[in-house]
């Protein structure tokens, strides 16, 4: 007996719209093991499926709310925390999740991301980042590094990028992590512990693109950036955040700095319940 | 059995969990992440393909027993296409 048993359903398929896989994203990406990492926190989180809600923008990550099975809500470009804020506001007792790229987030609804964090609204946000637009074909983005080729920027992107985990602690995030897709286990604990916060909380995913991302940069596949994932990921220590360590440039041989950055109490934003913060 | 250069403590108490690897192949988009990070070497590419024309992983002969049942394999499928579920504890775990 050499080949594997053949199996007709895997056990997350209750949480995923079996009928739909295989997905879209392609081979090598990491958007597919963050959600199954959420997937895997909804069901380790002991609140009943119905209570969770997730909300996805526009983009490869945004598909994630078409693919899982529970209430879930494709929103328009940019505005996945707006939604969510909403259903937070009518229904507080839902489990608000909005998982969705760094160009949905980041870019054209950057605003809304450092606003929600400032009112530290009660709902929980999944970031894939994987360095520039992959579904609209690899352009730069506001997360690519500096100097990495993209389509729209073929002798290197002349920007700074944007540092996230330290953007939103001055933004006012209860809790701040940054995994990548390879650890999976954290990430999966980083989700879990997500829910059990009030408040803000913000966990950026580093994913593979390969197709987007990596072929103009010397990463040939997903394998080869899970392998730099895993010789150059640093756990950072709690509390401390030095904003120049944590920059990523995938190009250079420096470390990135993982692991939860932030875990603190300010109040959470609920404007029907005056005095009790 | 393992052997030790030194008996731990504990041997008789620690059972290794043995897994059995379950696959969807028409899922398989052949990225080969779990080939890659199995910590035990159990799988590595069939010559079989599926209906896409992707390589599924299969496992290597004679590490039909190496599966620990660590599960990493399934955490980073992206396209939930492999498990391992546990076998459990006959008479020898080690």
């Amino acid at each position: 007996m050499t080949e594997p048993i053949l199996a007709e359903h895997h056990p997350l398929d209750d949480l995923i719209r079996a009928d739909r896989m295989p997905h879209i994203w392609c081979p090598g990406c990491g958007i597919g093991i963050a959600m199954r990492c959420y997937a895997q926190g909804i069901l380790d989180s002991g609140l009943p499926v119905k209570d969770h809600v997730v909300v996805s923008g526009i983009g490869c990550s945004g598909r994630v709310a078409g693919y899982m099975n529970l209430d879930s809500y494709h929103t328009t470009h940019g505005r996945a925390i707006p939604f969510a804020m909403g259903i937070k506001l009518a229904k507080p007792e839902l489990m608000v999740t909005v998982f969705s790229g760094d160009g949905d987030l980041v870019a054209i609804g950057g605003n809304h991301l450092i606003h929600a964090a400032r009112r530290n609204i009660d709902v929980k946000v999944i970031c894939i980042n994987n360095f520039n637009f992959g579904m609209t074909g690899g352009q730069f983005g506001p997360t690519t590094p500096r100097g990495a080729i993209a389509t729209t920027a073929p002798y290197g992107n002349f920007e700074l990028p944007f540092n996230l985990p330290y953007l939103l602690a001055a933004a006012g995030a209860n809790y701040i992590a940054r995994w990548t897709t390879l650890h999976a286990r954290q990430l999966k604990k980083s989700i879990l512990e997500a829910f059990s916060k009030p408040g803000f909380t913000f966990i950026e995913v580093l994913a593979p693109c390969p197709i987007g991302f990596g072929k103009s940069n010397n990463i040939n596949d997903g394998l080869e950036e899970m392998e730099l994932y895993r010789d150059r990921c640093v756990m950072a220590r709690q509390g401390e955040m030095n904003p120049e360590e944590l920059e990523i440039d995938l190009r250079e041989d420096k470390p990135i700095l993982i692991g939860k950055f932030i875990d603190r109490d300010r109040p959470p934003f609920h404007p029907f319940m005056k005095g009790q913060s | 059995m393992r052997v030790f250069d030194r008996q731990p403590l504990n041997i008789d108490k620690v059972h290794i969990p043995r897994g059995q690897v379950f696959l969807i192949p028409d899922r398989c988009k052949g990225c080969e992440l779990c080939i890659h990070f199995c910590p035990e070497g159990v799988l590595e590419t069939s010559s079989g393909m599926n209906v896409k024309g992707y390589h599924y992983p299969t496992i290597v002969s004679g590490k039909e027993n190496s599966c620990i049942h660590c599960e990493f394999c399934a955490l980073i499928c992206s396209e939930f296409a492999i498990f391992t579920l546990a076998i459990p504890e006959t008479t020898n775990g080690g």
